[in-house]
């Protein structure tokens, strides 16, 4: 018979051990789901956990992409893990990703097609704007009503797929094109456009952006007294009004911020990687994230690597499809493995197995 | 000489890092009264936790009427005659009292019967209880009958009390002892927890006391004084703390006449509360747990919010600011529950330290946290207020419940406030530390300060204030000078004995 017991304290070491066993875990799954679908699992996993980044063939194509990829999950996933630690559960970065996709754009279509220095910085503003907006949604119905964020800002996600459908569709398509949906290629508009820095690298202002907001949510996190009200409120919501923690206020930070995070990756996908408004435009990357946060462990610096893991996945689930005609959705299940694994994990953090004999003696 | 119920014989029990019983050994007779007595740490808890089943030890042995007795769960020591009154009541608000009373029990009989038993129970030992009645109406009290019922119901042959009085009036305590003594008479060992040595000495045949998971010594308590008794109980001599007489000074806290709503569905709201406090005075507060202490403790505290003039604080209205604007004018709070309200468990005493101080002490500047700063202070108040700790990065729930109270209480104290509200300051702490905190809070009243004690423990606020009033349902009586209060004029003031007793407007 197992029995449960509770552990006084969570135990560290799985803390720190349960990331790396989900990931050793869905690689087998994983590789056991491949093999009953026909494939050679050792060849699908290299392919997509390896070769990436260490193929020749590959390499050269992939490796830029890892970062344009990871850039935009762990920029929403920074923000996600601030909410998350003060038990504020935005569910909705998708949308909000979306909205400053949009916003983004917007501006940048307004002005196009003018020269100018100022018309990135203002896209810049105007996506964080947009995420934070739609985050303000969720945010304001629930210090308000009392509502539940976490079903707020999830159906607010799909409200963002309609308007950006409508947007494609209409407002924002490109008129020189009869009868195609989507925007103008803000690739090809040089005040808008987000390019590599440094070619073949992948690395775009997202990337960049990603990197500051890591370290900004890190002194954050660990400096400054907003860090700090944000973990008390967490983990104990008493000792936090008693130490002027406003509830209300903190659902307002911790919202706007998540939100404006994703709202700036939306807006640098559009205005680079991504290239223009089209109605498929929402890869996933805001519920990817959330994956990122939780693998990460709510820790910048975790979801750093884990943001860069995820990122694999997705340039690995690409080369699958290419190579193997593995099917597009085996990349969801592997991302949904990876949380049902580490989820199932934790729960050693918090209890210890204990195999007894029948009955206690 | 009874015969023999319980005996004990070395029990030992080790936890990493102490040693919580080492070789216990003493009897229990039939239908003797005995008492446990001993400092918190002491190992009283773990004892009767091994006499009830809830924890196995490490060595020794026990047996129960010559025969062994090793119950493996309490479900076991309750079958073989074994039923205890926790400090902390397991019962549910939502459910009413004979669901709660069936929740308990190995085999409950159908409702309706049930209720009748408990009627013919609660009524043979004095314990009035209406088996309907929602459990989140009743009182303090009335929740301690349901647990004892519970127990009786199941015709124990040791009864284990722990604290039992702590939540009473002292006339629901006069209640509670003729119900023991009876129980006792027909026969019903009854092991009787307790610091309050008074109470042992007036109800016990055998004390035995524990100090450091070690017995010292089993006596008589009818033939010890209190005093050698908690010499034998803390190995030191006590010295109570010193009162400098004091002048009175300005009025620095003023309620009037506030009404205000619970933010706690179960809670009690306050109502036409008026206070007045001055400098260097020492109010205590009594009142029976749950007659609206928290809800003034978070009003004055600024967790929870009042119209902005029906609280002043030196002559300026301050109801409308909360915890931090409060505390930038010189007033403090250290509430009753110190884990999850006065300190983060999972924090360690550093980042608790911080909580509350951050301003006062100017430990971040520009919300940019000092933590070599922070961690300094932690440090003072470790050391000036005697908290057994490794380090100030242990996190608090780490801590016994006596340490926190000390870094708690002390983290307060060190603000040096104007006003300090504190709620059962000195509650399970031991006698030494219990000293130190009152000491600590007479001398920051010494230095000018105003003192607000919110307490149940009626020895307490008579040894250390100056002035007097109780809580009873959400009202506050009229404030009375403490010297000459008797403890009778005080347990009327409180309400006197519930159903039992009507006592309104005790106080007028």
């Amino acid at each position: 018979m197992i029995r449960l017991e509770k552990r006084k304290e969570p135990s560290k070491f799985w803390r720190i051990a349960n990331p790396f066993l989900a990931v050793a875990l869905t690689m087998l799954a994983g590789a056991a789901m491949f093999a009953m679908l026909g494939k050679d699992p050792v060849v699908a996993i290299r392919l997509i956990f390896f070769d990436p980044i260490f193929s020749e063939t590959f390499g050269s194509y992939s490796r830029p992409q890892l970062l344009t990829k990871s850039a935009p999950l762990i920029l929403i996933a920074v923000g996600l893990a601030i909410g998350f630690k003060a038990n504020i559960w935005n569910i909705g970065a998708e949308g909000q990703y979306i909205m400053g996709a949009l916003f983004g754009a917007g501006v940048a279509l307004a002005f196009f097609p003018a020269p100018g220095w100022y018309i990135f910085p203002l896209m810049v503003l105007a996506g964080a704007f947009g995420g934070f907006l739609w985050a303000m949604i969720p945010a304001i119905l629930k210090t308000r009503f009392n509502t539940n964020e976490i079903l707020v800002s999830l159906l607010l996600v799909y409200v963002a797929e309609r308007i950006l459908a409508a947007m494609a569709l209409g407002l924002m398509r490109n008129p020189d094109i009869a009868g195609f949906p989507g925007s103008r290629d803000l690739r090809r508009y040089e005040a808008a456009h987000n390019a590599e820095l440094f070619a073949n690298t992948g690395i775009h202002w997202g990337v960049v952006a990603a990197l500051i907001a890591v370290i900004f949510a890190y002194v954050m996190m660990t400096r400054h007294m907003l860090g700090f009200h944000v973990k008390l409120a967490g983990q104990a919501p008493r000792a936090a009004r008693f130490a002027g923690v406003a509830p209300a206020r903190l659902v307002i930070v911790c919202l706007g911020i998540s939100g404006a995070l994703a709202g700036l990756a939306g807006m640098f996908e559009v205005s680079g990687p991504g290239g223009q408004v089209r109605i498929e435009f929402a890869a996933g990357y805001g519920f990817t994230a959330i994956i990122v946060a939780f693998l990460g462990r709510l820790n910048p610096i975790g979801i750093v690597l884990a943001g860069l893991l995820l990122g694999l996945t997705y340039i690995g689930g690409e080369l699958g499809q290419m190579m193997l005609q593995l099917p597009g959705a085996a990349i969801q299940v592997f991302q949904g493995m990876l949380l049902f694994f580490l989820l199932a994990l934790d729960f050693q953090t918090n209890y210890r197995m204990r195999l007894t004999r029948g009955v206690r003696t | 000489m009874r015969a023999p119920l319980l005996r004990l014989e070395g029990l030992t029990k080790a936890y990493p890092g102490v040693i919580a019983n080492d070789d216990v050994s003493f009897e229990i007779g039939e239908g003797q009264m005995h008492a446990l007595l001993g400092e918190n740490g002491a190992g009283k808890s773990t004892l009767v936790k091994m006499i009830y089943g809830l924890v196995k030890p490490d060595k020794g042995q026990m047996t129960l009427r010559g025969e062994p007795f090793a119950p493996t769960q309490p479900s076991d020591a309750r079958r073989k005659g074994v039923a205890m009154v926790f400090q902390h009541f397991s019962l549910f608000d939502a459910l009413d009292v004979a669901e709660n009373v069936a929740l308990g029990m190995e085999n409950p009989p159908p409702l309706r019967d049930l209720a009748r038993r408990i009627c013919d129970v609660s009524e043979e030992y004095g314990l009035p209880l209406d088996p309907a009645r929602w459990v989140g109406e009743l009182s303090a009290g009335e929740r301690q009958r349901v647990e004892i019922v519970r127990c009786l119901l199941q015709d124990p042959k040791l009864l284990i009390m722990d604290e039992p009085t702590s939540v009473l009036t002292p006339q629901e305590v006069d209640i509670l002892f003729l119900t023991l003594r009876k129980l006792s008479a027909e026969g019903t060992a009854i092991l009787y927890i307790s610091h309050k040595l008074e109470e042992i000495r007036a109800l016990c045949d055998e004390a035995t006391i524990l100090r450091g998971g070690r017995k010292i010594a089993t006596c008589d308590p009818r033939e010890n004084s209190a005093r050698d008794l908690a010499e034998l109980m803390v190995g030191q001599i006590l010295t109570p703390p010193e009162r400098p007489a004091r002048p009175k000074g300005d009025i620095v806290l003023e309620v009037d006449n506030l009404s205000l709503a619970s933010n706690n569905p179960f809670g009690t709201s306050l109502k036409n509360v008026s206070l007045t406090l001055r400098k260097g005075e020492v109010l205590g507060i009594a009142g029976v747990a749950g007659n609206g202490q928290d809800e003034l403790l978070v009003m004055l505290s600024g967790e929870l919010l009042a119209p902005s003039a029906q609280v002043k604080l030196k002559g300026k209205p301050v109801g409308h600011l909360g915890p931090n604007g409060r505390r930038a004018q010189g007033l403090v709070a250290a509430p009753e529950e110190r884990l999850g309200h006065a300190a983060a468990p999972d924090m360690s005493l550093t980042e608790n330290a911080l909580l509350s101080a951050s301003r006062r002490k100017g430990l971040a500047t520009q919300g940019f946290i000092n933590w070599p700063k922070t961690e300094t202070f932690a440090r003072d108040i470790i050391a000036r207020f005697d908290v057994r700790t490794p380090g100030p990065h242990i996190l608090a729930r780490a801590l016994s419940g006596g340490n926190l109270q000390k870094f708690v209480i002390g983290r307060e104290i060190e603000l040096d406030p104007d006003v300090i509200i504190v709620n059962q300051p000195t509650w399970g702490v031991d006698a030494a530390a219990a000293a130190t905190i009152r000491q600590a809070l007479l001398d920051l009243a010494g230095k000018g300060a105003g003192v607000l004690v919110i307490s149940q423990d009626l020895d307490e606020l008579l040894e250390i204030s100056d002035s007097f009033a109780a809580l009873n349902e959400g009202r506050l009586t009229d404030i009375r000078p403490a010297k000459g209060l008797s403890v009778e004029d005080i347990g009327l003031m409180m309400g006197g004995a519930g159903d039992m007793h009507v006592a309104h407007e005790a106080s007028a």
